[in-house]
């Protein structure tokens, strides 16, 4: 029997990492994220497992860096503010086809914004966010369960294709209270890492790095990496669809905003408006067939999110202007369905042929 | 018959890239040797700094790793923490430690982390083309400091040995001079306590190397090494300004 416990956000998330078997955390506070680092705190060294709250986010993800290239299985998390300075760290990971696991439990911003929550880094999240021609795989939970299962699978995730792979929540799903259910089984253990520097006894010595100063030696480099972001995309992507078939607006939107579309989805079929909603799980890879595949029946999209108006953007990249596309965006509060369902009315109204 | 001299076992076969008269090739030769007395090069982890030494994997036959400027000692710390069993050293230039790096190296040495570091002081930025360093002397012309540099405007030398050397979790921490043979084989020594002090006392350790840069210093390879004997040590004191195993450890055979 499955053990079902009732945790915050912040906290399945650590206990996800745990199942999956992470070696060992890097953090630093920061609101609202803290419960998580203060989990994984008293959690890890009871596993004779490594926890370090570090002198600054720059180096709990250098830490990571290190932990991951030794070959263990390593994570940090944080909040917009210090995601922003561990750019830096996930950009490094990259170049050097490294494994790590980022969690984002999103406030507003910019600059230091507030300490609820946003959606804001969906750009920043979904384009890399560092320097450089590289991607991370972005998961978004829109549950304390998912948190769990996000964060474990990203281990997965993250050691198949050697790369960084952000967990992309909010103030609301961290620090909400929700039953999670732990597996009984045990998580799949780690791959063998060969690249990993762990001495070179029996073997030449190995080197983790992302300069590349021979001729032609860099472009070969990112033409490795695009194949590897190519597989991510073909088989990695994941998305829901509630009620898509035969909608005639469709909404798009994920994490807590996917929540509150789903009720009214709900709310507008039982008064006559024929809504559906595709949730992104993965933002990049995004799921942008499934929105083409939607736009042979649907009407319009709306998109709904917690911000300006940032994956609206990838909504329009995906339809290429054969639908008409509205945002609902709130930046600091989700939408409630009521207002959604309205919108969605309005949108669908203006979009018929005249 | 035994051989007096030859090539460490941990130095690669291969020419170096650094310039005539650098001190690098000399403290690369240093750490090779230490790492071959103690036996451990089969598994001993280096980090590799941006800076003139960003290329020092090609040198050193071990595994190692190129952090990002100045996170050198946190890289250090993740591999450390996961993997007590290898012999973790950084090796890094006046920038990445005592510019940008200067929080990782304050705390990583605060929490007493089990790493050996190799602190090249050059007083000189050498890769980026010979800026200004934090331990660049006063006076001293760079390309970021035309007219000299300035205390009151440019800041003043920093003294990284000395203010380590005020916390708590350090082992081990000595200044020493690629200045003539007598000051070589000193730093010998000491490079090999460095290790020792990871391996048999499981404590962190920093070893900073006065040494000379001759081509943005703009003096001839002798001269280079005067500069550093004569003008380097009066900003920077040589000497032991941390040792909590000094009994413990047996005396370094000469």
């Amino acid at each position: 029997m499955p053990n079902r416990e009732l945790m915050s956000g912040n906290d399945a998330a650590g206990e996800g990492a745990i199942y999956a078997g992470c070696d060992a955390y890097f953090g630093y506070p920061i609101t609202p994220q803290n419960e998580f680092t203060a989990h994984m705190a008293a959690r890890m060294p009871e596993l004779g497992r490594v926890f370090i709250q570090a002198e600054s986010e720059l180096a709990a993800i250098s830490m990571v860096y290190g932990a991951s290239a030794a070959g263990k299985r390593a994570m940090t998390s944080s909040s917009s503010p210090g995601i922003s300075l561990k750019q830096e760290g996930i950009s490094y990971i990259a170049g050097s086809r490294l494994p790590a696991v980022v969690v984002n439990v999103q406030r507003g911003g910019p600059g230091l914004g507030g300490i609820g929550p946003s959606q804001g880094d969906y750009w920043q999240a979904t384009r890399g966010g560092g320097h450089g021609d590289y991607r991370t795989i972005v998961l978004a939970p829109a549950s304390a369960q998912d948190m769990f299962d996000f964060t474990a699978q990203a281990f997965d995730l993250a050691d198949r294709y050697r790369m960084c792979v952000l967990v992309l929540a909010d103030a609301y799903i961290g620090q909400m209270m929700e039953p999670v259910v732990v597996p009984d089984e045990p998580a799949p253990p780690p791959p063998p890492k060969p690249w990993a520097v762990t001495g070179c006894a029996g073997r030449e010595p190995v080197v983790i790095r992302s300069l590349f100063l021979g001729e032609n030696e860099l472009e070969e480099h990112n033409y490795r990496l695009g194949e590897d972001y190519r597989r991510v995309e073909r088989e990695a992507l994941r998305w829901d669809a509630v009620q898509v078939d035969d909608a005639d607006v469709v909404l798009v939107a994920y994490g807590m905003c996917s929540r509150l579309c789903r009720e009214a989805v709900a709310r507008g079929r039982a008064g006559g408006l024929r809504l559906g909603l595709i949730r992104p799980i993965t933002l990049w890879p995004f799921p942008s067939q499934a929105i083409v595949d939607a736009a042979g029946h649907a009407q319009a999209f709306l998109a709904v999110e917690m911000s300006m108006g940032q994956m609206v953007e990838d909504v329009r990249l995906a339809l290429e202007g054969r639908r008409p596309v509205g945002l609902l965006g709130r930046p600091a509060a989700v939408s409630e369905a009521t207002e959604i369902c309205e919108r969605a009315a309005a949108l669908l109204e203006s979009s018929r042929p005249q | 018959m035994k051989p007096l001299y030859k090539r460490p076992e941990t130095l690669q076969p291969c020419i170096t890239h650094y310039c005539a008269g650098c001190g690098h090739g000399i403290i690369h030769r240093l750490i090779a040797e230490a790492i071959d007395e103690l036996g451990v090069r089969e598994r001993t982890v280096g980090m590799a700094p941006v800076g003139c030494a960003v290329l020092a994997h090609r040198y050193l036959k071990v595994d190692m790793c190129e952090p990002a400027h100045g996170r050198t000692a946190a890289v250090a710390v993740g591999i450390k923490r996961v993997r007590p069993e290898c012999v973790v050293f950084s090796y890094q230039g006046d920038g990445d430690l005592a510019a940008i790096g200067t929080a990782e190296t304050v705390h990583a040495a605060n929490r007493g982390e089990p790493i050996t570091v190799f602190f090249v002081n050059n007083a000189v930025y050498g890769m980026t083309g010979g800026q200004m360093a934090p331990t660049t002397m006063l006076d001293q012309r760079t390309t970021t400091t035309p007219r000299g540099r300035d205390g009151g405007y440019h800041g003043y030398p920093i003294r990284v040995c000395e203010m380590l050397a005020t916390l708590d979790g350090p082992g081990y921490i000595e200044r020493v001079a690629i200045a003539s043979p007598k000051h070589i084989r000193h730093a010998r020594s000491a490079v090999l306590k460095a290790f020792r002090t990871q391996t048999d006392h499981n404590a962190y350790a920093l070893v900073e190397f006065l040494s000379p840069c001759p081509t943005h210093w703009r003096l001839g390879p002798l001269e280079a090494l005067r500069f550093v004997e004569e003008q380097m040590t009066e900003v920077f004191p040589l000497g032991v300004y941390r040792d909590r195993f000094a009994e413990a450890l047996a005396p370094v055979p000469e």
